[in-house]
């Protein structure tokens, strides 16, 4: 495993976390370069962050270079909306309770619909999906109590079926999003 | 405190030296405190991933499919075994069906640069473990309206203000 703080050219870019050849801008059409210390960032702590004092000094450990690249390197990925957030995500149905939902809209209330749900703060996940089904949507809260006061709500303020999904058994374990950039 | 310490985490951590420290600060508690919590969060499976939360979409992963399939019941564990272990499934759950107009029972999700290789991705897994005649469905994302972690705990609960409204 290569020490990215060997390479010159990428030491030297590192000293500042401003990067004025790469505008930062919200919806980016063109994905902006990536540099071999944001792939590894990307693709080796998605799991696994070391949970310590100072836990960006501990990965600019492991990759050869200084706390304060790393934090400016994610910080940059953050503000380009490659990385949503450095944190935990935590099991369904753990902690609180969730579950998947999913109506059949009409193409011409799909809009009005979808915002109104993304409006609650329990809807964290929110797509429009290929199918007489076209609106899927996950519902997260303290308990399941409050899930289905949740999709209740919905159904009743649109006079649309909501149809519950909840897991009941995961198979998969969350390793990640493979990105095979290195 | 665990609730507390939920909640300061459903948004991340700041992206500063000590971001455990800053966490314990607005608790009002150590520093040793919310990192014990958080070790404990992991070791109960509460927590099941601790790191970087990448955009798969920003990051040249354009397409996305929920692919359902109506899997007998006896035969719903060794299937869901068989996808959740291939690498081009990123989840796979049990969840009941509804019928009649909904008779699938497990999910998965499959990402690609395109429509074409989620397509073959799909194709590659049917013939892998010989699903060809499960009946099954690909329901391709067109547009995505929300997309953020979860909230576990709501800021009445936790008994602070939400930092980003």
């Amino acid at each position: 495993m290569a020490s990215v703080g060997t390479n010159a050219k990428l030491r030297a870019a590192d000293t500042s976390t401003r990067r004025p050849r790469r505008p930062a801008g919200p919806a980016r059409k063109k994905m902006a370069k990536l540099c071999a210390l944001d792939k590894r960032l990307l693709d080796e702590f998605q799991r696994d962050l070391p949970v310590c004092a100072r836990p960006f000094a501990e990965i600019a450990h492991r990759l050869g270079c200084n706390e304060a690249t790393v934090i400016g390197h994610l910080a940059w990925l953050q503000r380009q909306g490659y990385v949503s957030r450095v944190g935990a995500v935590f099991s369904p149905n753990h902690l609180g309770a969730s579950t998947l939902a999913a109506m059949a809209i009409p193409e011409d209330r799909l809009e009005s619909v979808a915002t109104m749900v993304s409006s609650y703060p329990e809807v964290n996940h929110n797509y429009e999906r290929e199918h007489a089904f076209n609106l899927w949507f996950v519902v997260t809260a303290k308990d399941a109590h409050a899930v289905a006061d949740v999709l209740a709500d919905v159904q009743r303020r649109t006079g649309i079926a909501v149809m519950d999904l909840p897991l009941l058994e995961a198979f998969h374990i969350d390793l990640g999003f493979p990105l095979w950039l290195t | 405190m665990t609730q507390a310490i939920v909640h300061a985490l459903q948004d991340g951590l700041e992206l500063t030296p000590r971001p455990f420290a800053r966490i314990a600060e607005r608790l009002g508690i150590d520093e040793e405190s919310v990192l014990n919590v958080v070790r404990q969060l992991q070791t109960t499976g509460a927590i099941k991933r601790f790191g970087v939360i990448v955009r798969h979409h920003e990051l040249g992963y354009r397409a996305n499919a929920m692919v359902v399939w109506d899997v007998p019941d006896e035969a719903v564990h060794a299937t869901a075994k068989q996808l959740a272990g291939d690498p081009a499934v990123t989840l796979c759950y049990r969840r009941p069906r509804r019928p009649p107009s909904w008779p699938y029972n497990l999910f998965c999700m499959i990402h690609g640069v395109d429509r074409e290789s989620v397509q073959r991705k799909i194709s590659t897994l049917r013939s892998t473990f010989g699903l060809q005649n499960l009946p099954y469905c690909v329901l391709f994302s067109r547009r995505r309206f929300k997309q953020r972690g979860a909230r576990y705990v709501s800021p009445a609960d936790a008994g602070e203000a939400h930092a980003d409204g």
